[in-house]
């Protein structure tokens, strides 16, 4: 059994983690409240914006000469992953959940014989990838200047997937990032970008027609470089917002295994004490009587 | 019949600007200027940098735009847009950042034609400011 004194200092120690931990979900909550309602302010453009693209795609003619960013390459040979993390840790099981994902969609993809080339944003990710990946990372951008999702930095990183699309180096973007549903769920989401997925189409379909003004064409190939920025940004924002509650709900269990500990600890530490107070009593004891 | 119809301006962050009793909006569309009332025709365009003119009963509002994406249905009409001011919040100081920034951005030689077109139109846009 430990000493008395070797307990003391484990419960101080304890204790000091537990504030540590303490404080972290107390600033994971404010963060958290704050990164919220900026994803949900966020929303509402992203929706409108792929409601004018999906209004767009069906109104356009010639799906033939439709802009590549629309249609594609017409290959589907090199795969581009944009997987999106966040650049610091303790934040419970988020990180892990999308390169979960993210790995599972790469074996697919090896399975499937093809090409492979990776974009992490955010340094966690970088992290867990380079190991078994780190040769199909092409770039990796980190924002921890930045204190929130800004669009200027979801810009940058659409700009360069975009560049990188019109050199031909890629066929399909898919991007990963963590939707943010409450605080306890946070649900790991793959999205195709490029080329971009109308699934939806046919319920939009039925309404009416819209005027152009330039024609479609010329406002398809302005707006879609634009709505990847968007849905990039849309991802950053899901995924700031998720980052913060799973950070809280991973430092309020700490806290509460922390809180669990001491409360052993002390148990056990009284008890030895008790039995050291019972030994001495009985050595007095004894030795009185055999006197 | 009411002659008003619903505005709504959304940037990525928020949503800017929500308006229900809007007469007219002048708009600086991709060709030309454009003025829309209330039964227009369904129609999507671009902005090119230039003012947006609100007029409603409860006061008349001027944006000053960068960019962005003009859609108007069933008498709803959205503006997205990644930079927007009110000019009521531009002072001097801000307008010569802005100007600036445009500026510095026509100097920059790989642009092309058309988004160097855009720049000028933002630089003499500001300079009309103030």
């Amino acid at each position: 059994m430990a000493s008395l004194d070797d307990l003391k200092k484990r419960i101080a120690s304890v204790k000091s983690t537990q504030k540590i931990t303490k404080a972290m979900k107390m600033v994971a909550a404010a963060k958290l409240k704050r990164a919220q309602e900026s994803a949900e302010k966020g929303r509402p453009y992203s929706e409108k914006m792929n409601n004018v693209i999906l209004n767009l795609s069906n109104g356009i003619s010639d799906k033939e000469n439709a802009p590549r960013l629309l249609s594609g390459t017409g290959k589907d040979k090199v795969h581009l992953c944009v997987v999106m993390t966040s650049d610091r840790g303790l934040c419970g099981g988020f990180n892990s959940n999308i390169i979960k994902k993210a790995k599972s969609y790469f074996a697919k993809l090896s399975e499937e014989g093809k090409d492979l080339k990776i974009v992490t944003v955010g340094s966690k990710g970088n992290d867990q990838l380079k190991r078994v990946y780190g040769d199909k990372i092409i770039a990796n951008i980190s924002f921890k200047e930045s204190k929130n999702a800004n669009y200027f930095d979801a810009e940058k990183v659409g700009k360069m997937v975009i560049e990188k699309f019109e050199a031909e180096e890629f066929d399909v973007c898919t991007i990963f990032y963590n939707q943010f549903k409450n605080v306890i769920t946070q649900i790991p989401q793959s999205q195709q970008i490029i080329p971009l997925k109308t699934d939806n189409s046919e319920e939009n379909k039925s309404e009416d027609s819209y005027e152009f003004e330039p024609d479609e064409d010329e406002i398809l190939s302005n707006l879609l470089p634009k709505n990847i920025s968007t849905q990039i940004f849309k991802a950053m924002l899901e995924n700031s917002a998720s980052e913060q509650g799973s950070r809280m709900s991973a430092m309020d269990n700490a806290t509460r295994n922390a809180g669990e500990m001491v409360d052993k600890l002390t148990i056990e530490y009284n008890r030895s004490r008790q039995a050291a107070i019972t030994k001495e009593l009985i050595e007095i004891i004894s030795g009185a009587e055999s006197l | 019949m009411s002659e008003e119809f619903k505005v709504e301006i959304v940037n990525p962050e928020k949503s800017f600007l929500v308006k229900e009793d809007v007469h007219e909006v002048v708009v600086p569309a991709f060709e030309g200027e454009m003025g829309i009332l209330k039964d227009h025709i369904s129609i999507i365009s671009f902005l090119k940098p230039g003012i947006i003119k609100i007029l409603s009963k409860s006061g008349d509002e001027n944006f000053y735009v960068e960019d962005g994406i003009l859609e108007f249905k069933n008498n709803n009409l959205s503006i997205l847009t990644s930079s927007i001011f009110n000019l009521a919040n531009i002072d001097k100081s801000k307008q010569q950042d802005l100007l600036k920034k445009a500026e510095e951005e026509a100097t920059k030689t790989e642009v092309n034609d058309q988004s160097k077109y855009l720049i000028d139109q933002k630089i003499e846009v500001l300079k009309t400011l103030n």
